[in-house]
């Protein structure tokens, strides 16, 4: 450490970019291997639409994580609840869903997604109020809580909509692909990647440029300081649980969409890629997480392609690797 | 009180509840010789000897580990194998337990010093993850495990139905080779269920609930805390693949959903959390609890679900279906975790120290 003068500017905080080439750097080592041009692009299409689906689940729970040092493993209820929501919508309005006119099928799966939110949202608020509130601070119970959570909202789920998969056909102007030359890539993977994308700018833009986010950043850093400047931590995290439970339930209908099912066991399926998603990004790291839903989302994608059975453990040995590069995930943000 | 190693249940109310739950078990096969009852005798013995083990994870050392079922499967699918590459004899069930409760402890150890460092909560997102995929690679070796239709394997001679022990009368009941399966599931479980409450009354256990307590506090003690740890975990892993084994026995078959699915996870966790965490008594009565719920609560559940409907109201029929037995159970289970994390066994004997 060197001394600072009063009048010296503040030193730059340290950029740290070798994570964030990681996912570059695996898509250009594995092009090779791929060998044709046309399937890599593909593949490579394919990893960041389900890399992008996974961050909006993931983000949630890694900023509830930093924030309040909670792991909700009901994370994965949310899922499924948004995506049960999202059929609340969709399949009423099947004629509009069928309808070959993009607009019409904006225009019927944008309220399913906000109503999708708006309910694992308050949800997320019954849950915190409820589950979490008093076992804060206690990790052991938090875990049993949060999966007691699951087990209820899953065999609830069952008891609602009933125990059998639902079909949720995907909306006609989102079928097929666009072909560029050899090339074929899924319109509705593009479509993933867009919302991913404009999640993670907003998320970033919320943290880094609002006040509510500045807060939220100090509160990772050190909890007890943000509290003794006066402010009502508790209510912020709240907001921020909701907020991660509401993006869960985007997330589930994306998911829903993707696969054209809805199914209670979903939640818990992806709630392991998503833990392993958060764990590898470092706890409570937004940009970690993405980096970390795009390396599992193509470990998945291109293993799957160049040797099928190391796939079912590929994920297991990426986070493996990671953690012993990094310890404590690719950017350890909390002090923890 | 040799046999308890000194740590008899501190309430007469349990302790009679105990001794109905064993004395039931050990004469199911004489009182209720059906093929139901011996079936839910024989799941409640095996997993309370899972509970238990779990119990020594959970409500011992304070770690949350989600690849305990990992380990059971392990049991399982190593028995299952055995007796199906090598014919039924008793030289494949001992070399199916020679394979498998090393590869359990060898799996748990592992998992251990690469996760048990730090905090509760990496413990159990990583065994979490690691039984998730371990549930995929056991479905997906259909050449070893024989894929989502799991093994099924005939018994060695002495075990198989047929053969018949005792002809006829010992109280009317003919005891055959079923009968002495059982009998060898119910020691078996027994002895693994005493072996614990060995473990966690003897200074290694101590040790345990003092890291439970205060780890950094255990730490500065001078105790290897992750040593401690890891072999907490290796033993239960121990047991549990012991448990694995007698339920393929019992089964006489293997698979994915019997053996490893998460939902047997769940069910462990609402056992010992309902039995109580940190008693191992709790693992006897939380097993039987949820095995007789599991299998006669869904009887009473049907009869309201019907008169429920029949009553026009709207959405209990749903909730009182019978396949949403776990419902009510999931409720339990926050709830016991809410007003008394030491569960049913717990509440009672703090009840008895206070008064005694």
């Amino acid at each position: 450490m060197t001394e600072l003068a009063a009048t010296d500017a503040l030193p730059k905080p340290k950029r740290d970019f070798v994570p964030a080439l990681l996912p570059l750097l695996l898509a250009l080592a594995t092009a090779p291997l791929i060998g044709s041009t046309s399937s890599w692009i593909t593949l490579t299409v394919a990893s960041l639409a389900m890399g992008a689906m996974i961050f909006v689940m993931a983000s949630g729970l890694t900023l509830v994580f930093g924030l309040m040092d909670v792991l909700n493993f009901g994370h994965g209820a949310f899922i499924s609840v948004g995506a049960y929501v999202a059929t609340l919508v969709l399949l009423p309005l099947a004629g509009w869903v069928q309808a070959d006119s993009l607009w019409l099928n904006l225009a019927v799966l944008a309220p399913a997604a906000l109503l999708a939110m708006a309910v694992s949202g308050a949800l997320g608020l019954v849950v915190e109020r409820v589950l979490i509130l008093p076992v804060y601070g206690q990790h052991l119970k938090q875990i049993l809580m949060t999966t007691g959570g699951l087990i209820v909202a899953e065999q609830a789920l069952y008891a609602l909509w009933g125990p059998q998969i639902i079909p949720l056909p995907l909306p006609t102007a989102l079928r097929g692909s666009f072909i560029l030359g050899d090339v074929a890539i899924a319109k509705y993977r593009l479509l993933a990647m867009l919302v991913g994308l404009i999640v993670f700018i907003g998320i970033q833009l919320v943290l880094n440029r609002t006040r509510i986010g500045l807060l939220i950043r100090a509160g990772v850093e050190n909890r007890e300081m943000v509290e003794a400047l006066g402010y009502r931590i508790r209510r912020l995290f709240l907001g921020v649980f909701m907020a991660g439970s509401g993006l869960a339930g985007l997330g589930g209908i994306m998911w829903a969409l993707y696969r054209e099912q809805v199914h209670a066991s979903m939640g818990n399926d992806l709630t392991v890629l998503v833990f392993i998603v958060v764990i590898i990004g470092g706890l409570g790291s937004i940009g970690g997480c993405f980096i970390g839903a795009l390396l599992v989302a193509m470990v998945a994608n291109y293993g799957g392609f160049l040797l099928p059975k190391l796939a079912l453990v590929s994920n297991i040995l990426l986070m493996v690797a990671i953690l012993m590069w990094r310890p404590r995930g690719l950017y350890a943000v909390t002090s923890r | 009180m040799m046999i308890l190693s000194g740590d008899p249940p501190r309430s007469r109310v349990l302790g009679i509840l105990l001794v109905v739950i064993i004395a039931a078990l050990a004469l199911t096969p004489l009182l209720f010789p059906g093929a139901k009852a011996m079936n839910v005798a024989a799941k409640i013995c095996v997993f309370a000897a899972v509970v238990a083990s779990y119990d020594l994870l959970l409500g011992y050392t304070g770690s949350v580990s989600f690849a305990h079922t990992m380990f059971y499967g392990i049991g399982s699918y190593a028995i299952a194998i055995a007796l199906y590459g090598m014919g039924p004899s008793w030289a494949a069930v001992a070399t199916g337990l020679a394979i498998g409760l090393p590869l359990a402890a060898l799996l748990a150890l592992g998992i251990g010093l690469f996760s048990l460092r730090v905090e509760a909560i990496f413990f159990a997102m990583i065994t979490l993850a690691v039984a998730s995929a371990f549930l995929v690679l056991a479905s997906q070796l259909s050449w070893l495990t024989g894929g989502e239709d799991g093994r099924s394997f005939q018994l060695p001679e002495l075990l198989r139905p047929g053969t018949v022990l005792i002809s006829k009368d010992v109280f009317g009941v003919a005891v055959n080779g079923r009968t002495l399966t059982y009998y060898i599931v119910f020691a078996a479980s027994a002895a693994m269920i005493l072996g614990l409450l060995r473990v966690v009354n003897s200074p290694f256990g101590r040790v345990l609930q003092a890291i439970r307590e205060n780890r950094f506090r255990a730490e500065a003690l001078g105790y290897r805390t992750v040593f401690h740890l890891s072999y907490a975990n290796c033993l239960a892993a121990m047991v549990a693949a012991g448990a694995g084994a007698l339920n393929a026995l019992w089964l006489r078959y293997a698979g994915p959903d019997t053996s490893l699915s998460f939902s047997i996870m769940l069910d462990i966790l609402l056992m010992v959390v309902i039995g109580g965490m940190g008693t191992i008594y709790g693992a006897i009565i939380g097993a039987a609890m949820f095995m007789l719920a599991q299998n006669y609560l869904q009887a009473l559940m049907a009869v309201a679900s019907n008169a429920a409907a029949k009553a026009g109201l709207p959405l209990l029929p749903g909730l009182l279906h019978p396949d949403r037995w776990l419902l009510w159970l999931g409720l339990l289970f926050i709830a016991c975790v809410f007003f008394f994390p030491t569960g049913v066994v717990g509440r009672r004997g703090a009840a008895a120290r206070r008064s005694g």
